[in-house]
């Protein structure tokens, strides 16, 4: 038996390699500090270099690893915790967390019909991005309704996220975004559940708002995308 | 058996959003009527969060790491996106960047214009 075929017929392989790359990736943040360093971002790069290296597909891949993402529907709705721990907030400033989700929401819509007439886009490729910021499991079913290339808008709906994790504490600080409420949005309307799991680690508030953010952009990003669907 | 109870419920709440996603005929996955059934139930006080503290406390701590199989998919569709990775790359990044500061800036100023108004 060749030693590829031991890695590809292994169940667990899929699990050790993605668990070990995170790991390595979490212990290379703290030891350096480098926004670049984020742990995930670190594990996607290790896991790529890993199976290029010793041969392996990704179909074996993750046929092991298929386990991590049987869990993502259970935790996503676990969100719903945070959410709940922080409903008198939200009570509080309902009016402006959704004029922040639904201008924000509107302004991606907006951007990237602009940006695709700029580019001369198609039909196809321009209704494959406009689902790019919301969670990976709506957008998937929304640029399949509307004709995109559901792999393109996968690759662009996880490199949102992992831009949203990696620079939305820089970026929000710059453009002087300082209540805690409207980063929580931001980070959640603009780079979804990735990005809310860096949310998480700023705050409960941040968590919180960008865990409704998610919920609240996917759905009108749902009615807003079949709309502006029509315009190219 | 805390734990048993614990991701009982949530399984539950997994199992009753994938019916609604299987009846609705709209394109929003379960997990998202998950997270409305969820939330309703503990504003109702149906579930408890001592119910399921350590468990959801758990599975969000653990999220990042669900990402990583499908973002090592770019592996397999590197092909298709080759000759258009600048545009795409460009759109990316830019509409990000947008939709950040805009939603930001907007709650941020419609909060601030509340407290003016509360102290007038």
């Amino acid at each position: 038996m060749q030693t590829t075929e031991i890695f590809e017929s292994s169940v667990f392989f899929g699990v050790f390699i993605s668990l070990a790359s995170y790991t390595f990736g979490v212990w290379l943040k703290k030891r350096t500090g480098w926004a670049l360093a984020n742990p995930l971002l670190v594990a996607i790069v290790l896991v790529v270099a890993t199976l290029s290296l010793l041969g392996i597909s990704y179909e074996s891949y993750a046929k092991g690893a298929g386990i991590i993402n049987y869990l993502l529907t259970p935790a996503t709705i676990c969100l719903a915790v945070p959410l709940y721990q922080q409903v008198a907030l939200l009570k509080k400033n309902l009016k402006a967390v959704l004029c922040g989700i639904c201008a924000g929401v509107l302004s991606s819509l907006v951007c990237i019909l602009l940006l695709a007439l700029l580019f001369h886009f198609d039909h196809a490729s321009y209704v494959t991005f406009l689902p790019k910021s919301i969670t990976t499991a709506i957008g998937l079913g929304v640029s399949e309704e509307l004709g995109g290339y559901v792999s393109v808008s996968v690759v662009s709906i996880i490199i949102t996220g992992v831009l949203g994790n990696i620079f939305a504490e820089k970026f929000l600080k710059l453009i002087r975004i300082s209540e805690p409420i409207a980063k929580g949005i931001a980070i959640g309307t603009s780079s979804h559940a990735v990005g809310t799991a860096k949310a998480m680690e700023m705050g409960a508030v941040e968590g919180a708002m960008s865990s409704l953010s998610i919920v609240v952009s996917g759905i009108l990003t749902v009615a807003g995308a079949s709309i502006f669907a029509l315009f190219l | 058996m805390k734990y048993v109870i614990q991701f009982l419920i949530i399984a539950a709440f997994s199992f009753a959003g994938e019916l609604l996603h299987h009846f609705i005929p709209l394109p929003i996955p379960a997990s998202i009527y998950g997270i409305v059934l969820l939330f309703t139930a503990l504003e109702l006080k149906v579930v408890k969060v001592r119910d399921i503290r350590e468990t959801s406390a758990f599975l969000i701590a653990v999220m990042p790491i669900m990402f990583i199989p499908a973002a090592v998919g770019l592996m397999d569709s590197w092909g298709a996106i080759k000759s258009s990775i600048l545009e795409y790359a460009i759109i990316t990044v830019i509409s990000t960047f947008v939709v950040m500061g805009v939603a930001g800036a907007v709650t941020q100023t419609v909060i601030k214009r509340g407290h003016k108004n509360a102290d007038n």
